[in-house]
């Protein structure tokens, strides 16, 4: 966001209106960042999501930012057990979450402590009062407790003593004092929903479906988020509520949705658009595990789910699959990535297709397996032995998974190769409202299994795509045998001859790189004859960049930007429309990956923006640099 | 079937490649012998493998094949037999390729009782990368890589597949040709994951590893053949047998000193624990060959098929279009 944020959002004009309560008055606000935190215990991912489809439902633009931590149970009150869902809804065209949140909720000590550092002055600060109590002080480190002693001064402050606000309104409900406890995030969405005008209708009847089981509870959580609004209309504690009106989004049909459930749903659509079985070989890792429980539901759909032994049998199953004619995939994390490379190195040699999902994390070794990166581009592309070329395509937003894993397996089975699918931990968990696509409308994916035993041979080429024939067990006469070993040109037979061995090697470069000719050209976004600075990106840099180069031109700079989805072959037309421009920044989420691509490939003197803390670019962060940029 | 099914459909065009004396030879002829009493077409056939010497095995097999990378072949079969339960699959591995690199796709696979005909040729030596010990391979074994001979505890292959509860655990011998093709029979006919260990000489490496079992002179006084419901007997005039001494097994000379056949004990397929104590046999304990252990449980490829079928059964032929549309929803008009 261009301009500091003054108090509960960015205002837009203020004026009293025909609210609810006569003696309030209504605040029209453009767009709003809100960041519930909480303990792990507290609900807050629940109290963000149901935030976010309410304001998808009061028609605005939204982009959501989960963080939780790593620990599943984290000492309860402490810095580590401090989970957060950071949501940006607006009336216009939005690409990010917000740099900084205007408004935060904070259940605990921990919680303010770990936030208020991203907090701006006059920012509005929520926080359960009650909470604050000498332990939980104590145990979020703090010495003096900050409601007393003037630091949260510069801060519009809100002490609501919701512990106690719930438990009164759960009186009588026969709850214990623990699950009428646990009705405390409802009650703060309920507050946060007047203040916002946010139509609470969809979260009651999220909690029907999610406790029709239990009677008792679904009413003591429909009854504390109705106290919470009540608390806002009625009392004297907000002397307004805002709107954001609906932002001038396409017609259509939306859904929310987070990109491991958009990549799981791109490959289900696919592999039925092919007509075949869809197949996962999966070990547990974070952040891609979510793809192996959401596959794992759509039984069906004709969809096998194999929780393997561990990652090396969870891509070595889906080989398997392969072979047997059906659309395999295998999804991992970086340390998944590299016990899978000789596995995939063998379905480049047998030109079998399978899909391997990478939902990068922070690295090397386990490091901050919740947080983002964009450092296996470079795995993907060399981290194998031998000459290894896999196709790689890298989604840009939480719904472009879908376009992205669905794209994934339209190369696989059309060119006979395993492909790389690049997200990362950002786009699997944040989620943005998505235009359902019309299944009927999707690109053609065509699976033709060789039957014809007169001439077979399994290593023959497509005159056209240089990939060879799928020809599946079962097939009468078509009997052969593929493996690792160096195969001969055509019959596939081992073959030590050194000259095959080339032609081969080759053969397969070529098939990959002739991909290229059916990347759609690249879109400039910005100048499309040139200008002063290209920004270059791939990944879930894509909305960081593109507000911060919207931003830039709006101040009248011809800055522009270009996003790559299919990384490995490049676009062919990349180095023209590249040079175009005077400058060009590479924004990454690592040590310059992508640039040394471009750099090698191209010899363009690109210029790198690098951050490796686990979390996206800052939309201010890269306008500062792209105006310094423009200075040199 | 037009015409009945011969060796010949099973035989490649390609050069049989192990070294002359090889057992894998035996090994070879033996399965494509036994191939056609299975009635399956070669199309419907599929050999996977791993690496080391036993893992050319599919090269020489006229039916789909695929040799694969070091100790994955269970885990790749996996995948196939899911995804496609009508075919026939089988894995051959080696002790190194089996037990060492691929140890943990094995246990996992024999547990999950993926429906799998698995041939562990053991001959208890890396053969391939040309004579170090193995997990199979005795302590004191002296090789290129353990000069003063190996401080490393082998691995016993049945106590492991029985460990991992296998369904059905065998043991054969390369040269024992009417014994492997029984052997071999049997676990086809089982449903689930067979495992067989095939006692394979390597007579470059480790020549007359199992003399013992193999030499004709010999043999009879070590092999015990277990036969369901017949007593434990071996030895050249059938007179020796094993006997409970309490909890422990014990060899007998029978009609002596009042060692009467009804006190031997009478194998039974069924019990795992008598199982578990014939494959810890060592000397002077006999060799024994044949059916350890076999059990029936449902196989987890069936499992899973039922799964999906169930589900389409009880929520219909999944719509793509409706899984799209389905969620939080709204429309922007």
């Amino acid at each position: 966001m261009a301009v500091p944020p003054e108090g509960a959002g960015q205002a837009a004009e203020s004026q009293p209106s025909g609210s609810a309560h006569p003696h309030k008055t209504l605040t029209a606000r453009d767009s709003v960042v809100i960041r519930f935190a909480g303990d792990s215990g507290d609900g807050m991912q629940l109290v963000g999501m149901q935030f976010t489809s309410e304001s998808a439902l009061a028609g605005n633009d939204i982009a959501t930012v989960p963080d939780f931590p790593a620990e599943i149970r984290a000492p309860a009150g402490t810095l580590a057990g401090v989970s957060s869902f950071q949501l940006n809804f607006s009336s216009s065209e939005i690409f990010t979450a917000g740099d900084e949140p205007n408004v935060l909720v904070a259940m605990n000590p921990a919680a303010l402590k770990a936030n208020i550092e991203d907090l701006p002055p006059n920012a509005v600060l929520i926080i359960d009062k009650e909470a604050f109590t000498e332990a939980n002080l104590k145990r979020a480190g703090y010495t003096a407790n900050p409601l007393n002693d003037h630091s949260l001064d510069k801060y519009q402050i809100f002490e609501v003593d919701v512990t106690r606000l719930t438990s009164l309104a759960l009186q009588g409900s026969g709850l214990s004092n623990r699950d009428a406890f646990r009705c405390r995030n409802m009650f703060v969405l309920g507050m946060l929903s007047w203040l916002y005008q946010r139509p609470i209708e969809t979260t009651v009847k999220y909690i029907t479906s999610r406790f029709k089981k239990n009677q008792q509870i679904l009413d003591a959580n429909v009854k504390a988020l109705k106290a919470g609004w009540n608390y806002g209309e009625t009392t004297e504690m907000f002397a307004s509520s805002y709107t954001v009106p609906k932002a001038d989004i396409a017609r259509g049909y939306y859904r929310n949705i987070t990109g491991n459930s958009a990549t799981a749903m791109g490959f289900v659509v696919a592999a039925n658009k092919a007509g075949r079985p869809l197949f996962l070989g999966s070990y547990p890792i974070t952040p891609a595990s979510d793809i192996l429980h959401e596959l794992a539901g759509y039984k069906n759909y004709n969809v096998y789910t194999f929780q393997a032994e561990d990652e090396i049998a969870g891509v070595c199953s889906a080989i398997g699959a392969a072979f047997g004619g059906a659309i395999a995939i295998t999804s991992t994390s970086g340390p998944g990535m590299n016990l899978k490379a000789e596995a995939v190195g063998l379905a480049v040699k047998t030109e079998l297709p399978i899909i391997i999902t990478d939902v990068q994390r922070a690295g090397p070794s386990t490091g901050m397996p919740t947080k983002p990166e964009q450092t296996d581009l470079l795995q993907s592309m060399y981290g194998r032995h031998g000459e290894s070329p896999v196709p790689i395509i890298a989604a840009s937003t939480p719904g472009d998974c879908f376009d992205c894993a669905y794209e994934a397996v339209r190369i696989a089975v059309k060119y006979m190769t395993p492909v790389i699918l690049l997200t990362d931990g950002q786009l699997a968990n944040g989620a943005e409202p998505w235009l359902v696509p019309d299944v009927s409308k999707l690109a053609e994916i065509k699976v033709e299994f060789a039957t014809n035993p007169e001439g077979f041979q399994p290593y023959s080429r497509d005159d056209d795509t240089l990939s060879r024939p799928w020809a599946i067990p079962g097939t009468p006469g078509l009997q052969h045998r593929v493996g690792g070993i160096t195969g001969e040109h055509l019959t596939g037979n081992i073959s030590y001859s050194p000259s095959n061995h080339e032609l081969m090697i080759r053969m397969r470069a070529r098939k990959i790189s002739g991909i290229a000719r059916e990347i759609p050209p690249i879109e400039i976004f910005g100048d499309a004859d040139g200008g002063d600075i290209v920004m270059l990106g791939w990944g879930s840099t894509f909305g960081p960049i593109r507000e911060a180069v919207k931003q830039t031109r709006a101040k009248g700079k011809r800055v522009s930007h270009i996003h790559l989805r299919y990384l490995n072959p490049l676009p062919s037309d990349l180095a023209d429309k590249l040079r175009l421009f005077k400058k060009v920044l590479v924004a990454e989420m690592n040590m310059g990956q992508l640039i040394k691509m471009v750099r090698a490939d191209y010899l363009i003197p690109a210029i790198g923006i690098n951050k490796i803390q686990g979390r996206p670019f800052k939309v201010a962060e890269l306008v500062t640099r792209i105006s310094r940029a423009l200075e040199e | 079937m037009a015409t009945a099914l011969t060796r010949k459909d099973f035989v490649t065009d390609q050069e049989v490649r192990w070294c002359p004396g090889c057992g894998d030879y035996a090994i070879l002829a033996q399965v494509q012998k036994q191939m056609p009493e299975f009635g399956i077409q070669p199309e419907n056939t599929v050999f996977i493998s791993g690496i080391g010497c036993s893992s050319r095995f599919p090269y020489y097999m006229n039916t789909y094949g695929f040799h694969t990378i070091h100790g994955r072949a269970p885990a790749i079969a996996t995948g196939l037999k899911v995804t496609r339960p009508d075919l026939d699959v089988w894995v051959v591995t080696g002790d190194g390729d089996g037990l060492s690199i691929g140890g943990n796709h094995l246990i996992h696979c024999l547990r999950r009782n993926v429906d799998l005909k698995i041939l562990l040729f053991n001959n208890k030596i890396y053969g391939l990368t040309k004579g170090q010990y193995s997990p199979t391979s005795e302590i004191g074994k002296v090789t290129k890589s353990t000069p003063m001979g190996s401080v490393d505890f082998p691995f016993n292959p049945i106590t492991v597949a029985l460990g991992a509860h296998a369904t059905f655990v065998a043991r054969s011998v390369d040269v024992e040709q009417k014994h492997l093709g029984y052997t071999l029979k049997r676990a086809h006919d089982h449903r689930g994951a067979s495992f067989v260990e095939i006692l394979q000489n390597c007579n470059i490496f480790n020549d007359g590893a199992f003399n013992d079992v193999s030499d004709k002179a010999i043999k009879s006084e070590h092999q015990l053949i277990l036969e369901h419901g017949k007593p434990l007997i071996f030895g050249k005039n059938r007179d020796k047998g094993i006997r409970m001494n309490g909890m422990r097994p014990e060899v007998v000379t029978i009609g002596t000193d009042g060692k009467d056949l009804d006190s031997i004990v009478v194998h039974d397929e069924s019990n795992l624990a008598l199982a578990f104590m014939l494959g810890n046999f060592e000397p002077p304990m006999p060799v024994p060959l044949g059916v350890f252990y076999s059990t029936a449980r449902p196989a987890y490829d069936a499992a899973m098929n039922e799964q999906l079928a169930g589900s389409i059964a009880k929520n219909g032929k999944g719509d793509p279009q409706k899984l799209l549309n389905g969620g939080d929803t709204w429309t922007v008009n």
